[in-house]
């Protein structure tokens, strides 16, 4: 079986506290997979792992065949952070220009990825002059210039419209069909039913992973805000 | 290393500083005005600015880069580009001298610029080789920005990013002899100087400036700035983490 993602016995100490304790995470290709949990679950500190960029204290993590962060892995992940990284003295075109040459794709990617994200008509405004929600969607769009086989994205959807969030849902959902593996971080629960596989983390614990439909089966619960809750009240049920 | 990487950072920093053209002028007409300055400040006696005026044309390249390369650097730590950049296949060197490459570009247009009103209406005569004082210049420049690029690291904000510059460049400019030479310094002062890299390179243009002649102690100055550039950049290169806790 091939594997996108396989993280076995993870452990991030950071500042004395460990921020993810001992997550085993198997993830196979071309699946979109829901990371959800409260701020501070360490959803976060778990994407950071698996692009590598993350000290970590116990465990091994693989993506797409490779340690992660390795030259060869650096390849295979695009990665979205939280707050968008791009330059915002460069106009939308520019900044993709630049990740462009700097991933070694042709310059015909930079128009798709523009268009994947609906920024057309932005392509030659400056990013500074952006609202915040198109800014992060430059920063999607330079993660999606590659094609990469695996999609690491923290929060791609705050602050967009219903519309939009929906578009890129849409995105994320054909990109998987089309074999690449998503990873999706969200604290939204509703917006998590369109993933195939809900990973849900509290204080940096996986406290449930399986797909939406049996996740609410399981708990009973009528929306997946109220199955969270349920599966928080079951581990904190005495014995 | 990527020849195609590492250019197109440079382009990309250049792209930057043109669109920030206050800062672009300031880089630019500062010197200008400073050297302009000092002209008169000493016009009875002019051997004074016909001794300082090479040193500062050294200099001014020095402290601009090394103060535009440490915000420059710490912007790019702070808005998360730098992690981004990490991520991707891109090489540390790559980074390095995508913005070494734009900032000597940079400095090569205010060295002329310096040049052309130290040498023109400022009339100063230069009997050392012009060629050898560009030379230099950019070379003083380059070492600057790979300062710049290691001792950002030790900055957490633009504020202090920019005290780093009286705090680790005036003291090698007072060092260098640009107020005092160092043969008159007291012996610890002088040792100290000898040791560090900004010495040699105000001694290299004020020797290039001086006489056209190419000679042993020249070829010091020039291989010890030649060999300090990249030991900064490889320790610049150190101070960029792809893991962060």
């Amino acid at each position: 079986m091939n594997y996108a993602v396989e993280v076995r016995g993870l452990t991030v100490v950071r500042g004395g506290r460990p921020v993810v304790a001992g997550v085993d995470l198997v993830v196979p290709a071309g699946t979109l997979v829901g990371l959800l949990g409260p701020s501070g679950a360490g959803k976060t500190t778990l994407m950071r792992a698996l692009v590598g960029v993350q000290r970590i204290s116990a465990g091994s993590v693989t993506v797409v065949g490779h340690p992660a962060g390795s030259p060869g892995a650096r390849h295979l992940v695009g990665y979205v952070t939280q707050a968008p990284a791009v330059y915002g003295d460069l106009t939308v075109r520019e900044n993709l220009a630049y990740f462009a040459s700097i991933l070694g794709v042709s310059g015909s990617r930079v128009a798709a990825a523009i268009r994947e994200v609906s920024l057309e008509g932005r392509a030659g405004d400056r990013v500074g002059n952006l609202a915040g929600g198109e800014v992060s969607r430059v920063s999607l769009a330079t993660a999606l210039l590659a094609s990469p086989p695996l999609l690491i994205l923290d929060e791609p959807t705050v602050g967009l419209d219903p519309l939009l969030r929906e578009d890129l849902w849409s995105l994320f959902a054909r990109l998987a069909a089309e074999g690449s593996t998503v990873l999706v971080s969200s604290h939204v629960m509703d917006e998590a039913r369109r993933c195939q596989r809900l990973v849900l983390l509290r204080a940096g614990r996986v406290v449930a992973d399986e797909a939406p439909a049996a996740l609410l089966q399981r708990t009973r619960a009528s929306d997946l805000d109220g199955a969270f809750l349920q599966v928080v009240r079951q581990l904190e049920l005495p014995g | 290393m990527s020849l195609r990487r590492t250019a197109a950072t440079a382009w990309r920093v250049l792209r930057q500083l043109r669109r920030d053209p206050r800062t672009l002028a300031l880089m630019m007409l500062v010197p200008l005005v400073l050297m302009a300055l000092l002209r008169y400040m000493f016009n009875d006696d002019r051997t004074v600015f016909d001794r300082i005026a090479p040193e500062l044309i050294g200099l001014f390249p020095f402290v601009l880069m090394f103060v535009v390369t440490s915000v420059a650097m710490l912007r790019e730590r702070s808005s998360g580009t730098l992690e981004r950049l990490l991520a991707t296949p891109v090489a540390k060197l790559d980074i390095l001298l995508g913005y070494a490459l734009a900032f000597a570009a940079t400095a090569l247009v205010q060295v002329g610029l310096v040049l052309a009103l130290v040498l023109g209406p400022l009339q100063v005569t230069v009997r050392g080789s012009l060629l050898l004082i560009v030379v230099f210049a950019v070379l003083d420049a380059l070492l600057g920005a790979g300062l710049g690029l290691c001792f950002s690291a030790l900055a957490r904000t633009e504020f202090q990013a920019v005290q780093l510059m009286p705090a680790l460049v005036f003291p090698q400019a007072l060092l260098s002899g640009l107020f005092v030479p160092r043969s008159a310094m007291i012996p610890p002062l002088q040792g100290l100087a000898n040791a560090l890299p900004l010495t040699y390179a105000v001694d290299g243009i004020t020797r290039a400036a001086s006489s056209t002649a190419f000679g042993t102690e020249l070829l010091k100055d020039l291989l010890v700035v030649l060999l300090c550039w990249p030991l900064a950049l490889l320790v610049g290169a150190l101070t960029l983490r792809r893991r962060t806790p």
